[in-house]
């Protein structure tokens, strides 16, 4: 499957069909799970990212994330909560970090409502704010592809809208997938999107074509609603 | 409906046993209060004639009946914080190995050993603090000390082994367990989105502990500190049995010192006069309050941790 650059990839399919562990082994991070494993090849750019002495830390780097739910870290301020990534990964020459966290708070909408009390603690920001700020923390470290993993199913509808609006703005300068469990929101913002049914890639095509026309019965019967 | 009716009218049986357990569970309350309530009781004498005084003056002469607990208080309090300066690192090096980095079949039986630490009695570690550690503490750690850190006042004196630094030694380990397994079920309460922020973004491991773990974690590792740390004031045996039992203020902690615990085990079977009763009554309610207190509030913060601190998502 080729996930297209500067494009939005949606990943949909019916609950514990495996869309989680699949957006997770495009950084590497479901190797953490105690008990997991990982076979086959992912390609970022001209590398395979599961090759042997490939450093997880710098493929996590490139391939960002944001969570099924907001995790901001309680103890620390809007600022650092941004700032982090770029303190892990340790400052270009000549950039600010302060112009980095502001370009990124700008990136995920949320600049405007919380300029002034960036010293606040994340934790205080609405659910939906929050979630900004992940994908916020996410951008500060300038990924080339950002995962999202049902970004917004602990959000309300407005908040969700949000969200959907920044990915179609974010994909001019970033390779986006999405997880999803929600249909429309796949048809809504994605160009691509891949049905994945008990952990096996059923169909994968352009999401109008998918949707309209699918060739698989199992998309149909899914899309359809005829099971979930 | 049928089902209603039996909410409504317990068998009588059901309400016997009810009502026990009920009993039993207050018994403890009532336990608490009464013995505080005691303890004041029989120490009023002794809050009457000395006052305030009592807990600033340093003179415990029994043959002229005049007592000061200052040293006692100062012995209880050096030992105690001794003994966490020295588990403290080691404590959270063991929670932080078994809840994030040990291998699965190691995390069981290593708690396991943690927490058996716990059970061996107090006597036991006073034995073996006297034939063992107080030796060792005499014949290496005290002369090492002296002879590199001897500028500093704390590392100055004759070398007995028995003394201040011994009792700080064996509060440690026996405090070790406490801390350690209560920082662990912190850290592994910790969520696991939060271990994921940080891993996400590229951090490794030892990152992802310091900056997402640990600051989630830092109330409930203050708990399980305070926990040790009562633990440690309220230790009395093996104590004892190390600390050499002299009353005395003394900067060095090469000297022999008492704690209110020790001092209490010491001379309660040769009070006499009803004033010297008294008197040690008072340190042990003072003991008492000042245990409850700590432990309270670090139940609190331990529970808030586990409950997940208000605010923070995550699961």
């Amino acid at each position: 499957m080729d996930i297209e650059a500067n494009k939005i990839t949606a990943v949909i399919g019916p609950s514990g069909c495996g869309k989680s562990t699949f957006i997770r082994c495009l950084n590497r991070l479901h190797e953490v799970m105690p008990g997991a494993r990982a076979a086959g090849e992912v390609w970022l750019g001209d590398i395979q990212i599961y090759d042997r002495g490939v450093d997880p830390a710098v493929i996590r780097r490139r391939v960002g994330m944001v969570f099924q739910r907001p995790n901001p870290l309680p103890t620390m301020s809007i600022f650092d909560n941004v700032a982090i990534g770029v303190r892990l990964k340790g400052l270009e020459p000549g950039e600010s970090l302060k112009e980095i966290v502001k370009e990124s708070l700008r990136q995920a909408g949320l600049l405007e409502e919380v300029a002034g009390r960036l010293h606040q603690p994340g934790a205080w920001l609405s659910g939906g704010q929050q979630q900004r700020l992940c994908l916020a923390r996410a951008l500060a470290v300038k990924p080339e592809v950002l995962l999202l993993d049902e970004p917004c199913s602990a959000l309300d509808p407005a908040s969700t809208l949000r969200i959907e609006s920044l990915l179609r703005d974010l994909s001019r300068e970033y390779t986006i997938v999405i997880v999803t469990h929600n249909m429309q929101q796949a048809a809504r913002v994605s160009d691509n999107t891949a049905f994945l049914y008990e952990g096996e890639l059923v169909e994968y095509a352009p999401t109008s074509e998918l949707f309209t026309n699918p060739r698989s019965r199992r998309t149909e019967d899914y899309i359809t609603g005829r099971f979930s | 409906m049928a089902y209603r009716s039996r909410s409504e009218h317990r068998p009588w049986g059901e309400q016997l046993f009810g009502g026990l357990t009920l009993a039993a569970a207050l018994a403890i309350l009532v336990l608490a209060v009464l013995l505080g309530y005691i303890l004041a009781d029989a120490a009023q004498p002794a809050m009457h004639k000395f006052g305030w005084r009592f807990l600033v003056t340093s003179r415990w002469d029994p043959v002229h009946e005049v007592f000061g607990a200052l040293p006692v208080i100062y012995g209880t309090i050096v030992s105690s914080f001794l003994a966490l300066l020295l588990a403290l690192p080691l404590s959270l090096g063991i929670a932080i190995y078994l809840a994030e980095l040990a291998p699965l079949w190691l995390r069981v039986p290593l708690s396991f050993l943690v927490e058996l630490l716990a059970a061996i009695p107090s006597v036991v570690y006073g034995l073996w603090g006297l034939f063992v550690l107080v030796p060792w503490v005499r014949d290496s750690v005290e002369p090492f000390l002296a002879r590199y850190l001897g500028f500093l006042p704390f590392f100055r004196g004759p070398f007995y082994g028995v003394g201040m630094l011994a009792a700080g030694f064996i509060l440690a380990i026996m405090i070790l367990p406490t801390i350690s397994s209560i920082s662990r079920e912190v850290l592994l309460a910790v969520p696991n989105s939060q271990r994921e922020a940080l891993l996400a973004l590229g951090a490794t491991r030892w990152e992802t502990i310091r900056l997402a773990v640990l600051p989630y974690g830092r109330q409930g590792i203050l708990g399980a500190v305070i926990l040790g740390l009562g633990r440690a004031l309220g230790e009395t045996m093996a104590v004892t049995m190390v600390i050499g039992n002299r009353a005395e203020i003394s900067v060095s902690l090469f000297a022999f010192g008492q704690t209110m615990a020790s001092l209490i085990v010491n001379e309660f079977s040769e009070a006499f006069s009803a004033i010297h009763t008294a008197v040690l009554l008072e340190v042990g309610l003072i003991l008492f309050l000042i245990t409850l207190t700590l432990n309270i509030l670090a139940r609190l913060l331990v529970w808030r941790v586990a409950k997940g601190m208000e605010g923070a998502s995550g699961q």
